[in-house]
């Protein structure tokens, strides 16, 4: 038998939000454990695609409570409580910003009963730890929704324009020392690069500063030891309404309603830039499972509910399934190679 | 004071008092297992927020996290397990103590002592918050940088006398520290995809704690008769008393503004409390042995920096830990928006919360210490079977921090050396240290490093870090004093290097 059932390898973390639990419980464990024999006899029927009465596992690269978590247990509840789909059993395998779970994605060949929630940050880990388990090696099935990046200051900085800050950039890097809440590879890191590489600074030459999370940004942006910060604007809503730190510009296509500040293509940078979520499947699935996992988000992303979850967690809607989620990722991999490439990291 | 009479108001009710107890419950549930702490208990019960009013999910939030500190300290003095990193140290001399038939005394000086380092953190916060909640941003790099390199020189104390053992086992820590990624790039992984977030305290210090231990005890059961485990008094002394007030209170010193400090953490004040008092004991020669002083303090410690945690959380919107980060979600998923303006907004709220802390406190009080005999009375399960038990305890642990058979390898390679440590003499703790230190340094010296563009100055150029190295060069120059002093008199040491191999 090809299935991997229960597949190991999971890593011990170090500190922050990281170090936090990867898997639901103890007694999930063994449900967990339970589900993988209840894979193998499964497996022989419902080839129909009807997910009803099916039970099925969702896989997050993160730690319970981290944005990936929220995003895929949002979903799992949905899905559940409209009776889409069967239970869901949800398991937290960390490890190098999602290398980890990439990797066990891509060891269950086959199965068709297996989900990972993921993210632009998976993308990019897999290169930066030298991995091989690479996002176009899965099965797409939907985008999820996404968010912006925002370029943030202190209350005091002399920066108080977009223009302000990419004049002192390009005069010289060394002098504007960037945060970012992501180790490289991540969002927060792909943001200032990307962005860098469109006003004409060498992304070489970022003076970028990783921290762990948006709470140390933060405190880094509030102490002004940093000048600039690059970030989803989740975690500054606080200091932006106080008025202690200021939001250049946002990276989306449109402004935000939320946040009072232009766009980069109004500034007039030629940047779209967005941090997504979305779902994958393992390879190796056939195209009934495919279609029944598409049509299955397609009917969630039609709930009430999950408007609901949307408005309630400041999520935007990004919804793409099928070719052009495809397309989409194959792009993105693409894009983040290059990046991560030219600053030899990948 | 009305403000806080109206929170207790609020946390006294009987279905909050029931929130509580629920929270602190669990706390300590998932404090004594290792792997499973408070942070993921918090995020997995995030879902409670959509169906419990605010006030009660916080509460029971808030006795988790309390709960957790209290927990972790029962498996690391009763089974040398530690169930959280802030309870490794406790570990030292709090088994010690179990064997020698204090357990229940280690159980109520680490009980106590967290209760007074909570209450009194707790006061600080209500008192500090708001005027000191917007300067605590103002730390930077270099000084967080130098606090820890002093934190490092403290090590020395416990070195040990054979100065070559203690800085075999200091490097040792510091070079399980280096493993992970650093700057985009792995190191010393070996290809590991599961090395790269580093390893955790937790897993080094049950691996070279508790399996070692067992290994060496079973190597040495056929030859060796058993020692019985004494059974001791049931309560603290007077002299307990008498030796456990001050620890409390310096450790609560120590602890609470580490808390408070963006990346000071729980696990540094515990260690340094602990060569505090092992320098100030009057008992020096008990360290070692089971010395209720380096129970006291570090116990203290950890709980006062729980409570250190909340203030730039509730001043400032900043989680400093991973339990505050995932309290925080909750907040907004309440439609709370944590940042500068959140205590004046939601006054009733943090009061409540506030008062909770001390409904959660007094309430782990109450639970814990009549328990402690009880608990004590564990340690006379025959050897072989209590053994395989913190074994069986150990792995599950280990294994549920990841579902991954990996841990339970990287546990059982550590473990061995653990073994070998013991067998060559090596003392434990300068590895603790290395592992706790080691990462912080680096990680503060790089961003010091990144932000200045490599210009070394950077590290002397902020007030904190300038004292720091003062201390730092007073020590020294205290310690050469010292050293020329005691080679002219001929009365040695009193610490033997057989007490630094059994801590």
């Amino acid at each position: 038998m090809t299935v991997n059932l229960f597949p190991h390898r999971s890593p011990s973390t170090r500190r922050g939000l990281r170090a936090v639990l990867a898997t639901v419980s103890v007694v999930s464990l063994a449900a967990l454990t339970a589900c993988g024999g209840v894979t193998a006899s499964s497996d022989s029927g419902d080839a129909s695609g009807d997910l009803a009465d099916k039970r099925m596992r969702m896989m997050i690269p993160n730690a319970a409570g981290g944005g990936y978590d929220l995003t895929g247990r949002a979903a799992v509840k949905v899905m559940e409580d409209e009776k889409i789909t069967g239970r869901f059993e949800v398991s937290n395998v960390e490890g190098a910003s999602g290398t980890v779970a990439m990797q066990r994605l891509l060891n269950e060949k086959g199965s068709d009963d297996l989900l990972m929630t993921m993210g632009l940050g998976v993308v990019g880990a897999v290169y930066t730890n030298k991995s091989d388990a690479t996002v176009d090696k899965a099965v797409p099935i939907a985008r999820l929704i996404e968010e912006q990046e925002a370029i943030l200051v202190p209350k005091d900085s002399p920066f108080k324009t977009v223009d302000d800050f990419v004049e002192a950039w390009k005069a010289d890097p060394d002098k504007v020392v960037v945060g970012g809440g992501s180790a490289p590879g991540g969002p927060d890191f792909l943001f200032p690069m990307q962005l860098a590489d469109a006003v004409g600074v060498t992304p070489k030459d970022v003076a970028y500063v990783e921290y762990d999370g948006g709470g140390p940004l933060t405190t880094a942006l509030l102490g002004s030891k940093i000048d600039v910060g690059m970030s989803g604007l989740g975690e500054f809503e606080g200091q932006i309404a106080d008025g202690s730190l200021r939001v250049l510009a946002v990276s989306g296509e449109e402004r935000l309603e939320t946040t009072d500040a232009p766009t980069l293509t109004e500034e007039g940078i030629d940047l779209v830039f967005t941090n997504w979520r979305g779902v994958l499947a393992p390879p190796g699935i056939d195209d009934a499972t495919r279609e029944a996992y598409v049509k299955a988000f397609e009917e969630m992303h039609d709930t009430q509910a999950w408007k609901d979850t949307l408005e309630k967690n400041g999520w935007a809607d990004n919804f793409a399934t099928g070719e052009e989620f495809e397309t989409y990722l194959d792009e993105q991999n693409e894009r983040v190679r290059t990046t991560l490439t030219d600053l030899g990291l990948a | 004071m009305d403000l806080l009479l109206d929170g207790f108001a609020t946390a006294l009710t009987p279905s909050n008092l029931l929130f509580a107890v629920v929270g602190v419950l669990l706390g300590t549930a998932v404090g004594v297992l290792p792997g499973i702490g408070p942070a993921m208990t918090v995020a997995l019960l995030l879902p409670v927020t959509y169906s419990v009013p605010a006030d009660s999910a916080l509460i029971m939030f808030a006795g988790i996290y309390y709960g957790g500190m209290y927990g972790g300290s029962t498996t690391s003095i009763l089974l040398n397990t530690p169930g959280e990193s802030s309870s490794v140290i406790t570990a030292l001399e709090g088994n010690k103590m179990a064997k020698n038939g204090r357990a229940a005394q280690a159980l109520a000086t680490a009980a106590i002592g967290s209760f007074v380092a909570g209450t009194i953190g707790t006061v600080l916060l209500i008192v500090l918050a708001p005027t000191v909640g917007p300067l605590v941003v103002q730390l930077g790099a270099p000084s967080y940088f130098a606090i820890m390199l002093l934190a490092l020189f403290a090590v020395t104390v416990v070195l040990g006398a054979s100065k070559l053992r203690g800085f075999i086992a200091l490097f040792l820590g510091l070079a399980i520290g280096l493993v992970g990624m650093t700057s985009g790039q792995p190191r010393m992984t070996f290809g590991f995809a599961e090395l790269s977030d580093g390893i955790e305290i937790v897993v080094v210090a049950v691996a070279i704690f508790a399996l070692g231990e067992a290994l060496w005890v079973a190597a040495h059961l056929r030859r060796k008769p058993l020692e019985i485990i004494p059974v001791g008094q049931p309560w603290m002394s007077k002299a307990d008393w008498g030796r456990s007030w001050k620890p409390w209170l310096r450790g609560t010193a120590f602890g609470f503004p580490f808390g408070a400090l963006p990346a000071g953490g729980a696990e540094v004040p515990t260690f340094l409390s602990y060569v505090t008092e092992r320098r100030l004991s009057k008992h020096p020669e008990e360290f070692g042995k089971g010395a209720i002083e380096g129970v006291a303090g570090p116990e203290a410690a950890n709980n006062a920096s729980a409570a250190g945690t909340l203030l730039p959380m509730l001043a400032l919107g900043l989680p400093t830990t991973a339990t505050a980060a995932v309290i925080l979600v909750a907040f907004e998923s309440y439609g709370l928006q944590p940042g500068p303006q959140f205590m004046a907004q939601n006054e009733a709220l943090v009061w409540a919360l506030l008062a909770s802390l001390f409904v959660a406190n007094t309430l782990l009080l109450v639970l814990n210490l009549p328990l402690a005999p009880v608990w004590a009375k564990l340690l006379q399960i025959p050897r072989p079977y209590l053994y395989a038990g913190i074994l069986f305890f150990a792995t599950l642990g280990a294994y549920a921090a990841g579902t991954s058979s990996f841990d339970l390898g990287l546990l059982l390679v550590l473990g061995v050396l653990g073994f070998a440590m013991r067998r060559f003499g090596v003392p434990v703790l300068p590895l603790i240290i290395g592992v706790i230190l080691g990462p912080r340094l680096e990680e503060q010296l790089s961003e010091a490093l990144e932000i200045s563009r490599g210009d070394y100055g950077t590290l002397v150029g902020e007030p904190v870090a300038i004292a720091a190295y003062v201390v730092m060069a007073a020590l020294l120059v205290g310690l050469v004093v010292a050293r020329v002093r005691s080679s002219r008199s001929t009365t040695p040491t009193s610490v033997t290097e057989k007490d630094e191999v059994n801590a």
